[in-house]
């Protein structure tokens, strides 16, 4: 049995436990008195242990050991929480997670554990010499040693191996402990194992096996391996049953005496010093990994399904769309009710279907946020800062391919807030505000968009130092500069190569500016744009598209070819008699509302061949905007909205001018997406 | 691809015509022939960029291979052909006045280009076969889907209308 099957399993569950590790260890932070989270933390890492002692991954097992037994410490009251022993637990949590990124990368994750050993080795023993006198304490710090020298004396069991073998009992079974020892020169050690589970198996039945039988099936166990076992069968008739197989050199069968109080539920563990209840708890903490995972919190009913199928599944559905299109057209063109009724019928169920296959492709941007406590944490603590991040809309969904995409430039944008915009204690407290600076991540719907809101307290953008630096770095002449608006200057941040810091720091001055994540977001199909006032904060809002796959697309004709406008950077269709052009610097204009929106012709800048369709009296005008900027797109006609599959226009025309993609429409033909983005200066 | 065949001996082409030559690319750089159909106009890209179909659900640029290599445009007529080839990821279709053979062609009877044949630069060429009674011009796709030069052809013809 090769373990790599279960390797991305171990990656997966490995991350979640590290998260949740991290998740808590935060709010320990902020209620170290409840003992009910520091419980949540040793449930994570003894599964962890576990699951990476199976793998085989030595260091990340001990390491999480040893974080157990300071974390078991501290939730049988016998250790007090103090920031140096967060630090120390972060540190070995970090590491934890260092060393799982290099089993991501296909490495052995082994990594020098012995510094964060012996610094949680020194705070289990510095608690216990101060509290030797407590009883049997020292037995259970000693942790793995103590058991792994009597073993025999522990059963080894969870809470359902007890349940179970209590029912057994009551049912007249007998319950036994068993230990087989192979021969030292045996050979197939695993298939000496499965024949004794052969045997068991064909009078009674195992309720649990230590090592676990995967690892007895992979040879993963040295000679010997426990068994607890229920049966009808007396003492003598198991011992002889297995004695009998080759290559067997002893056979313990021991009854169990199952205790008659019902077993320490998790937490109630630690209420009681009792020594068994220790000796249970221990047991428990020592547990083989297979019964561990399932203690997990009552969560939904869900299936993990690999991405690339979702992927697939997606394509395959974009395929269908189009033969939708293709289909409303043909039931179009021949007319017939029964026909008709029956393309539509499939479009709203297909309708749906394509709902349901965009959400299933949606996640929470909790995925992407709930690493940013932490990072905000160790950040404030380096740049002495005190700094208090709020998330609200974590719950908010986003297409997959937005999420993966995300993460880093919000790195950028917190780093950025914490670094630059949040101030110093001093500073803070000079300007009247409290100590601890706010940064408040937010994310939420709106419409066919998420937006997602960097926003702090700090002291704002100065706007002088921007347009000094801007200057210098030439970015706007001197004369310009008079004439920016305050939204203009904010603009600059954007621009290449800009670092307002005054001293580059390595947090988020490091030569790449916010000019990345504007290229970032806008390569998704999304915008950034920046809003300050002085000595309040400054926030940062991103827009992005809900999904990058089927949008929504107005269709219009000009001369005889069609484009995709998408629906996302229409504000409206509008139709306009020709005497209401107006020419403002030799571009025709149109009033809009109130706005002078110059006009654009789709036909000039697209060299569309004419058609000799003559000139109409009236000209239909799709206007769109690029944040806060407007453009009259001037077409030949609306033929309708509707919704499209982005294709690419493939590795051969790459950079094409104002043209984001393809999509096939209903007649089998292609049509071109416009990127309005590019037609708006 | 071209040296495994040497040790076999013979190299399976395409064959198609352009203009008054014979040209030939090879079977395995060839994923299939399609007639003519409806192309979309891909605006500001190099003349030879006819535009982009629909290809069994696949968006697949067109070029015109008279265009691309410079010699006069002709009307597509019944016989023009698309001939759909694939070079590393990328899938282009080419035009072809017509393609209506594939033959084998012994590894000895290609030589080296001359510097120009049929009005078409060597750089392009992989060689030419001379065969019984025929002159096959073999094209070096890599050379002609070139997408740097594209590129600059590209900036190129971009600033005509800048």
């Amino acid at each position: 049995m090769d373990m790599n099957q279960y390797l991305d399993m171990f990656i997966e569950e490995s991350k979640e436990h590290l998260q949740a590790i991290n998740d808590n260890l935060l709010l320990l932070e902020s209620q170290p008195e409840n003992i009910q989270i520091v419980n949540e933390i040793f449930r994570s890492a003894h599964t962890l242990k576990g699951m990476a002692a199976t793998m085989g991954f030595e260091d990340m097992a001990s390491l999480t050991h040893e974080t157990e037994n300071v974390l078991d410490l501290i939730r049988n009251h016998k250790l007090k929480i103090n920031s140096d022993i967060m630090d120390v637990i972060f540190q070995s949590v970090d590491l934890i997670e260092g060393m799982l990124y290099n089993i991501i990368d296909g490495g052995d994750g082994s990594a020098d554990v012995s510094a964060p050993v012996s610094k949680l080795r020194a705070i289990v023993a510095g608690d216990l010499s101060a509290i030797v006198e407590e009883q049997a304490a020292v037995q259970e710090a000693a942790g793995p040693a103590a058991a792994a020298e009597q073993p025999g004396k522990h059963y080894d069991l969870d809470e359902y191996a007890v349940t179970v073998m209590r029912q057994s009992k009551d049912a007249g079974n007998h319950l036994f402990w068993i230990k087989v020892t192979l021969q030292e020169s045996c050979l197939l050690k695993a298939a000496r194992a499965y024949m004794v589970f052969d045997q068991l198996e064909s009078v009674g039945d195992i309720i649990k096996s230590t090592p676990s039988v995967e690892d007895l099936e992979n040879e993963r166990f040295d000679r010997s391996f426990e068994i607890a076992y229920v049966t009808m069968q007396p003492a003598d008739a198991i011992r002889t049953m297995i004695a009998n197989i080759s290559e067997i050199q002893e056979v313990i069968v021991e009854p169990i005496e199952l205790k008659q109080h019902q077993p320490a539920a998790p937490q109630a563990a630690q209420e009681t010093a009792a020594a068994a209840q220790t000796a249970e708890a221990k047991q428990r903490a020592e547990n083989t990994p297979v019964g561990g995972t399932g203690k997990k919190g009552s969560a939904g009913k869900t299936i993990r399904v690999d991405i690339d199928r979702l992927d697939i599944l997606m394509n395959l559905f974009s395929e269908l769309v189009i033969d939708r299109g293709r289909l409303e057209q043909l039931a179009r063109e021949i007319d017939r009710s029964d026909l008709s009724e029956t393309v539509e019928h499939m479009s709203r169920i297909s309708g749906d279907l394509q709902n349901i296959i965009l959400t299933m492709r949606m996640v929470p941007v909790e995925q992407v946020f709930n690493r940013f406590p932490r990072m905000v944490r160790d950040l404030a603590k380096d740049l002495n800062k005190k700094v208090n991040l709020e998330i609200y809309g974590a719950e908010t969904e986003l297409d997959r391919t937005v999420i993966d995409e995300i993460g880093d430039p919000l790195v950028h944008l917190l780093r950025n807030s914490i670094d630059h915009g949040i101030e110093s204690p001093a500073a803070r407290r000079q300007a009247g505000k409290p100590e601890e600076g706010t940064v408040q991540l937010k994310a939420y719907h709106s419409g066919n968009h998420v937006f997602i809101e960097v926003k702090d307290d700090g002291a704002g953008i100065n706007k002088e130092g921007v347009l000094k630096k801007a200057i210098e770095r030439g970015l706007v002449t001197p004369a310009a500069a008079e004439n920016l608006s305050d939204k203009q200057i904010y603009d600059l941040l954007f621009a290449s190569g800009f670092s307002t810091a005054e001293v580059i720091t390595d947090i988020s001055g490091r030569g790449v500016g916010l000019d990345v994540v504007k290229n970032k977001i806008e390569s998704l199909g999304g915008s950034v744009s920046v809003d300050s006032v002085r000595g309040q904060g400054t926030t940062f809002l991103i827009q992005l598209p809900l999904t990058l796959s089927i949008i929504s697309a107005m269709l219009v004709q000009v001369e005889n070819e069609k484009y995709a406008v998408p629906l996302s950077s229409i504000i409206e269709t509008a139709v306009f008699r020709k005497e209401e052009i107006m020419l403002a610097h030799r571009q025709k204009v149109i009033d809009f509302r109130g706005r002078v929106v110059p006009l654009v012709s789709l036909k000039n800048i697209f060299q569309v061949p004419d058609s000799g369709r003559g000139n109409d009296d009236e000209v239909a005008v799709v206007i769109v905007r690029k944040g806060e900027k407007m453009a009259g797109l001037v077409v030949d006609s609306f033929i309708g909205q509707q919704e499209i599959v982005l294709k690419s226009l493939g590795k051969y025309l790459v950079n094409v001018f104002a043209i984001s993609g393809a999509t096939i429409l209903g007649d089998g033909q292609v049509a071109l997406i416009i990127d309005c983005n590019a037609l708006i200066k | 691809m071209l040296e495994q065949k040497e040790i076999v001996g013979e190299v399976k082409v395409i064959v198609f015509r352009l203009k008054d030559e014979e040209y030939g690319v090879e079977v395995n750089q060839v994923r299939s022939i399609e007639k003519l159909d409806h192309i979309t106009r891909v605006p500001r890209t190099p003349k030879f960029v006819k535009g982009v179909i629909n290809l069994r659900g696949v968006v697949t640029p067109i070029i015109d291979l008279r265009s691309r290599f410079g010699l006069d445009e002709a009307a597509y007529t019944d016989a023009t052909r698309v001939i759909i080839v694939a070079v590393g990821e990328l899938e282009v279709g080419l035009i072809v006045d017509a393609a209506n053979d594939v033959i084998d062609i012994p590894a000895d009877a290609i030589e080296p280009a001359p510097e120009v044949v049929g009005g078409v630069e060597a750089a392009y060429l992989r060689g030419v076969a001379k065969l019984e009674k025929r002159l096959l011009i073999l094209l070096n796709l890599d050379k002609v889907l070139n997408t740097e030069e594209m590129k600059q052809l590209d900036s190129f013809e971009g600033k005509h209308h800048d």
